[in-house]
């Protein structure tokens, strides 16, 4: 009986958190198939319209198409690079005898570097692409963003890569396999679900970058976040269609959240965890 | 992981010669596999910090996309000392970070506990809780800043239900601040949840079934056996994001761009503007050192801190 009174009060607050969480993405959902005149004077009820994020979508004055084509280039491309760069790295500081400082070492500095404020590597990276050309191109944003991402995709790895069992690789060995077969052949379907949860994170954080997106990139490379940002600064700001473009920039989010929450979560406290 | 890939004890002296070829090539192996990792690292970590310890020390001008550099000494670092909206802006991020950490602790501890105790729901609770974990910054800035409108937000329009007059909360130099914090709040306490609950579900059970079979009431077990068992997670989650809190940009930069006046301007913002705005780059790249050997002692120093209290 008493277990069932904690019980309810655990529920009640918790519907009263989730409708915090929820209540925002609700208000904005309906703002965005409102016009700029039924918004401003709060209207109760009004006829839905679905203009805005037909310009959002498809006006000629809207960029938002071209963003979502660059944040995607970027985002796949620099989630394959830490995919690729990561699970190499985990297999080698894990399973291939390193010194234990080296590894120490490197993990740490990650650690020191996935912690100072992006907009410290911004600075650099840009004095640094600008001479070469590398600013405001796709392949300066993929390896930021790589970059960025690394750490989180790296630990994400190592734990995935300690988890094996050692005798599989051993014997794989004995049978005369090089490093390499043993890593492609083995290693890597085994750890599966790591390379789905690190691929998970490193493309929606990636997708959600602001700070070095907002100085690596012009007219050429802007991206979602960049785009969201701008509106925010026009002198007359459309709102319904602000709402628009940001229920339409949270999409891949919410569809990557409904289908891999579990190696989500796995991917969030590991990172943090270490 | 005591099965190693690689000879363990070789030494190569009085090694046979395949066995000797063999651990060549897995050092070969090992350093190659390593390899792009260290290229990122090195290139686009270490490269970076030291280009900007040398545009530190310098009078930048850019001069058809390259950098011609006059050397100043350290006067950059001096006037750091004297930048008012600097010094605003390290009050103002450490303000930020106190307020909003410990809420979202409390918060994410709160809903962490009473998600343990509940039997049904807790995949759709989680579902709900992890979505603003996700979402970009600046949009989670674009909604707010849509709710907190003077005209038309939301947020008015409830307070005025219950008998609040309306206030412009991004505008006023006193609330702006606050208001921020609370965005943050919706923002990351989810985060420390996350983290808290999987320290909830990894408490030993029987020490519970103990306290309960004892006659312990539910705040009693909570009081003495939970949280006692959490606190080296508590602390945990406390550091890492302190120091997350401290990179905060993004929902600044979208609602209020560090005003009204410099009353919510944060450190990432002051050197975005110092280094890309107001083109001053080695002003802006001493600004980031400072920043960067600052947070990077404060990381240390809280890393050692938790893991002598997790070894203790």
């Amino acid at each position: 009986m008493r277990r069932d009174h904690t019980g309810l009060l655990a529920h009640a607050f918790l519907m009263v958190a989730a409708l915090c969480f929820l209540g925002p993405f609700v208000w904005i959902a309906l703002a965005a198939f409102k016009t700029q005149i039924v918004l401003l004077t709060s209207q109760i009820w009004f006829h839905p319209i679905l203009r805005n994020f037909y310009d959002v979508l498809f006006s000629g004055t809207s960029d938002y198409r071209h963003q979502c084509a660059d944040s995607l280039i970027i985002a796949a491309g620099s989630t394959l690079l830490d995919l690729a760069v990561a699970t190499l790295a985990a297999f080698s500081l894990n399973r291939m005898q390193w010194p234990r400082w080296c590894s120490i070492l490197l993990i740490g500095w990650t650690a020191v570097f996935h912690m100072v404020p992006p907009i410290t590597l911004a600075a650099a990276w840009y004095a640094m692409f600008r001479p070469i050309g590398l600013d405001n191109s796709y392949t300066g944003m993929i390896l930021a963003h790589a970059t960025i991402n690394l750490p989180i995709t790296l630990w994400l790895m190592l734990s995935f890569v300690a988890e094996l069992p050692g005798e599989i690789l051993e014997a794989a060995r004995i049978d005369g396999a090089m490093p390499g077969q043993i890593l492609w052949r083995i290693v890597v379907p085994l750890v599966r679900p790591g390379l789905g949860a690190a691929a998970v994170l490193a493309f929606i954080f990636s997708w959600n970058e602001f700070p070095v997106a907002l100085t690596l990139t012009q007219r050429a490379t802007v991206t979602v976040p960049v785009g969201v940002a701008s509106f925010a600064q026009d002198h007359e700001i459309q709102y319904p269609q602000m709402a628009a473009t940001a229920l339409l920039s949270i999409l891949p989010a919410v569809v990557l959240l409904l289908a891999a929450r579990r190696l989500i979560v796995r991917g969030l406290t590991v990172g943090a965890i270490r | 992981m005591t099965t190693a890939l690689a000879v363990t004890d070789a030494r190569a002296g009085g090694m046979p010669a395949q066995r000797r070829r063999r651990f060549n090539t897995d050092r070969a192996w090992r350093w190659l596999m390593l390899g792009p990792a260290l290229a990122l690292l090195i290139g686009l970590t270490l490269l970076p910090l030291a280009e900007l310890c040398v545009l530190s020390v310098s009078n930048v001008s850019w001069h058809n996309g390259r950098p011609l550099l006059r050397g100043v000494g350290l006067t950059n670092y001096a006037g750091l000392a004297h930048d008012a909206l600097f010094l605003a802006a390290i009050r103002n991020t450490v303000i930020f970070a106190l307020a909003a950490v410990g809420m979202e602790v409390v918060l994410g501890l709160a809903l962490a506990l009473a998600l343990a105790a509940v039997r049904r729901g807790k995949d759709a609770y989680m579902t709900i809780f992890m979505l603003p974990i996700l979402l970009p910054g600046i949009v989670i800035g674009a909604i707010w800043a849509l709710m907190y409108n003077p005209d038309f937000g939301i947020i008015n329009a409830s307070l005025a239900l219950l008998g609040i007059e309306p206030h412009d909360w991004l505008g006023t130099p006193a609330l702006a601040l606050g208001s921020v914090v609370a965005v943050d709040i919706w923002h990351w306490t989810p985060f420390c949840f996350l983290l808290l609950f999987a320290a909830v579900e990894s408490l030993p059970t029987d020490v519970f079934e103990a306290a309960r079979i004892d006659g312990a009431s539910a705040w009693q077990r909570c009081r003495h056996v939970t949280l006692p068992l959490l606190l080296p997670a508590i602390l945990v989650v406390l550091a890492f994001r302190a120091i997350i809190a401290f990179k905060v940009f993004d929902e600044v930069y979208l609602l209020t761009s560090g005003g009204p006046g410099t009353a919510t301007e944060v450190i990432s913002l002051t050197i975005y503007r110092r280094f890309f705005i107001e083109d001053n780059a080695g002003y802006g790249a001493a600004m980031s050192i400072a920043a960067f050997v600052a947070l990077g002692t404060l990381i240390v120093l809280l890393m050692l801190l938790v893991q002598k209290r997790a070894g203790a």
